[in-house]
């Protein structure tokens, strides 16, 4: 198992309509629904990683509300309105 | 423009085909139409026209598809129209409304024939009046003219491009059979004298500009596609950034501004021709083929010694109640003689607000009016 | 060592952030709904493709799939219930150096808009057609429409739907779209890759994804949320690349055959279109 380098994801918690998709998707089950809920009620996905996050995106690419994504450690992240 | 768009000089034409050079000669590039009888020639020309001066021509498969092709080319910057009759014309209703909340300029010719449903399609009819009014749902104002020869035909597809392109909406050509199949002589003059309109463009960046912010006339810059603007525009209620806008207020705003934008600027807008008005005891107010047939009237008439003036109404929408009401105080009655049974006699009734009488000379289509009706009429009222 | 998930508002830029506008999120579709995964995957296909983004236009109708050319940030369209084809045809032959893409619904795309796609895809009018079939009409309240499998229940079908669905991807292949596949909305990687070949591609192509309808059609058809429907998909779904679309319907259950089923050349509309802005 390769060190995971420091990939880092990011939930815009607003936006998460608790549908549970990236949950299913992520390759090492690294997501899980969280007891923490958005102004909507929500319940917001929450990250449970010990580096094992291997930068695939697919949390990101199968999010219907563009509420998750992720920079990889080698990508410098660009500042951005968000 | 080559020699080859303006056919500059003296023709010999029918008022579809003074429709179509109308039109070259006004820059249109696009026409997406379906065949109708009596509407086809304006069609059929287009086809042979359009691909000479670099054009496009398209037949669609039915009017729906007709009227949302001639706005999505309107989107892509061409000056586009579409000629159509009754039928098609009621199709095509639901995208006209689609032109207005978008503000898309184009043009709409609809060669009235005789109705309602099939009819009589190869014979004259001036029944869709209202519907040019109101025939999409909600309230919105429209241009409509209706010429009354094959000049004018040339002459008036000209300014209904111009129209369309300063308010930015559809322009309703309301013709009727027998101006469209009837041939004339029709003079197309330089280019030089042909004054033509384009769009107004956004005088701001891309990254600042707003799909419906107006200027002080009401009309919004419109913006073409492909340019960087990353314009969204919806025929939801929107606001002026061209987003949905599922509330009163931004319909309040939105539906007011898309009348009013007609509404203000209606001397502009309203053409007229007047024969003797200003002593008349009677005022005949026709529009068309009926105007050329009711001035038979007029001029028997008169020599019966009776004053009668003429109104033709160019301009149907805005319907010039100023003008009628100015009149209903001074005269006798109005004779209103049309190939339906009593539209624009509607609007004069409601004009004049019992300042005068109103006389509908109705005719019920299939033909033009018998001119003894029409003077018959003049006689009762002034007995 | 414990990679912290930065929630609440980010400011690290999302990909897409370009593409979308982020002004109008969150969207108006329902939580588990495919939309949003689908229209990501259209966003990132359209990256992959090189196509100049000012020269792409967007055109929608009327449905859930319709609001989607209000979330793009490119020239958009959002137009009327069964039109977007037609309306898109008039843009692309008025401005041929256009990319111009239709994003519709099953029933705006096939029951109100039938006869302008069959007509489209005959005269292979150069558009990409991207067809979000969740088999009913989900904006008006779960209706079944002109793809909903029989059998299948909807707010106007209880007892089960009993008119044969047509089969889109046949539908256009017949009609003689020169590009025709079909996915699930759970195949994010093909998606992005077919629609990219899909806007390359001169001519009608014709993109069809299958989606979940959480709301009507998945609830009553025994797969209540998105993720139900979307686990149904991965492990009913094959990819057969070149089989005839005619052969393979979408039932209410059962399997789900996906792939690039048509990929062929003819004369396309306008032929004039050069090479697509840099594409």
């Amino acid at each position: 198992m390769t060190e995971s380098k420091q990939n880092q994801v990011f939930v815009t918690t607003e936006r998460c309509k608790g549908c549970r998709f990236c949950i299913e998707f992520c390759p090492q089950h690294l997501l899980y629904e969280s007891d923490e809920t958005n102004s909507k009620g929500y319940h917001i996905v929450h990250m449970d990683d010990n580096g094992k996050c291997i930068g695939c995106e697919m949390c990101s690419m199968v999010c219907p509300e563009f509420a998750i994504h992720i920079v990889t450690a080698d990508e410098e992240p660009e500042q951005g309105e968000g | 423009m080559s020699d080859r768009d303006h056919l500059e000089g003296e023709h010999f034409m029918s008022g579809d085909d003074a429709c179509a050079e109308g039109a070259i000669s006004a820059d249109c590039r696009f026409f997406a139409g379906y065949p109708i009888t009596p509407a086809t020639e304006i069609a059929e020309r287009m086809s042979d026209r359009l691909p000479e001066v670099g054009g496009t021509y398209i037949q669609m498969e039915d009017e729906l598809g007709s009227m949302a092709a001639v706005l999505g080319a309107s989107w892509g910057n061409a000056k586009a129209m579409t000629a159509t009759s009754g039928p098609g014309f009621s199709l095509m209703m639901e995208n006209i409304g689609l032109g207005v909340m978008l503000e898309t300029p184009c043009v709409v010719v609809n060669v009235q024939r005789a109705g309602p449903s099939t009819g009589l399609p190869t014979m004259v009819g001036q029944g869709d009046i209202m519907q040019a009014r109101w025939g999409s749902h909600g309230c919105y104002s429209i241009i409509a003219i209706s010429p009354s020869s094959a000049q004018e035909v040339f002459d008036m597809t000209i300014k209904a491009f111009n129209l369309a392109e300063r308010f930015r909406l559809p322009v309703l050509m309301m013709m009727d059979g027998a101006v469209g199949h009837m041939y004339e002589k029709v003079v197309i003059p330089p280019l030089s004298e042909i004054h033509l309109i384009t769009r107004r463009r956004p005088d701001v960046s891309p990254g600042e500009y707003w799909p419906y912010v107006p200027d002080d006339d009401l009309i919004p810059p419109m913006a073409d596609t492909g340019e960087g603007y990353r314009f969204h525009v919806t025929g939801l209620t929107h606001d002026e950034r061209g987003y949905p806008a599922m509330n009163p207020e931004a319909q309040d705003k939105l539906v007011r501004r898309l009348v009013e934008k007609v509404e203000r600027h209606r001397n502009e807008i309203i053409e007229l021709e007047e024969d003797g008005i200003d002593d008349a005891e009677v005022v005949v107010c026709a529009y068309g083929i009926t105007a050329r047939v009711a001035m038979i009237a007029v001029e028997r008439a008169r020599q019966a010694g009776i004053r009668v003036g003429m109104l033709r109404l160019i301009t149907i929408w805005p319907f010039p109640e100023d003008k009628i009401k100015r009149l209903a105080g001074q005269v006798k009655s109005f004779v209103v003689p049309e190939i339906n049974y009593g539209q624009i006699s509607l609007e004069v009734e409601r004009s004049v607000a019992g300042m005068s009488k109103v006389v509908l000379v109705p005719h019920m289509g299939g033909d033009v009016h018998d001119p003894e009706t029409i003077l018959e009429a003049i006689r009762q009222v002034v007995k | 060592m414990n990679v912290p998930v930065v929630t609440g508002e980010t400011t690290e830029k999302h990909p897409l952030e370009d593409y979308l506008r982020f002004d109008r999120l969150p969207h108006i579709w329902c939580p588990g709904c495919g939309l949003g995964t689908v229209l990501g995957a259209f966003l990132r296909g359209l990256l992959q493709s090189g196509l100049t983004p000012d020269k792409v236009a967007v055109v929608s109708g009327i449905g859930c799939t319709g609001r989607s050319a209000g979330y793009i940030k490119l020239d958009s369209f959002h137009t009327t219930h069964g039109r977007a084809i037609a309306f898109a045809t008039g843009l692309k032959l008025a401005k041929p150096e256009l990319k111009v893409v239709v994003f519709s619904g099953d029933g705006d795309l096939a029951a109100i808009g039938g006869n302008h796609l069959i007509h489209a895809g005959r005269r292979n009018i150069d558009l990409t057609v991207l067809c979000v079939n969740n088999f009913n009409y989900g904006m008006t309240g779960g209706q079944f429409g002109p793809t909903t499998p029989v059998a299948a229940r909807s707010t106007t079908s209880r007892t089960g739907n009993i008119e044969n669905p047509f089969n889109m991807s046949a539908l256009a292949a017949a009609s003689g779209a020169t590009y025709v596949a079909r996915w699930t909305a759970a195949q994010v990687h093909q998606m992005e890759r077919s629609i990219t070949e899909a806007l390359l591609k001169r001519g009608f192509s014709f993109v069809e994804v299958i989606s979940p309808c959480p709301t009507y059609y998945g609830r009553m058809n025994r797969l209540p949320t998105g993720l139900d429907q979307m686990r149904y998909y991965r492990s009913n779904s094959v990819v057969r690349h070149g089989t005839n679309p005619n052969e393979v319907g979408v039932g209410v259950d059962g399997q789900i055959v996906t792939g690039k089923f048509i990929d062929i050349e003819r004369p396309y509309l306008p032929s004039s279109g050069d090479g697509n802005n840099g594409g």
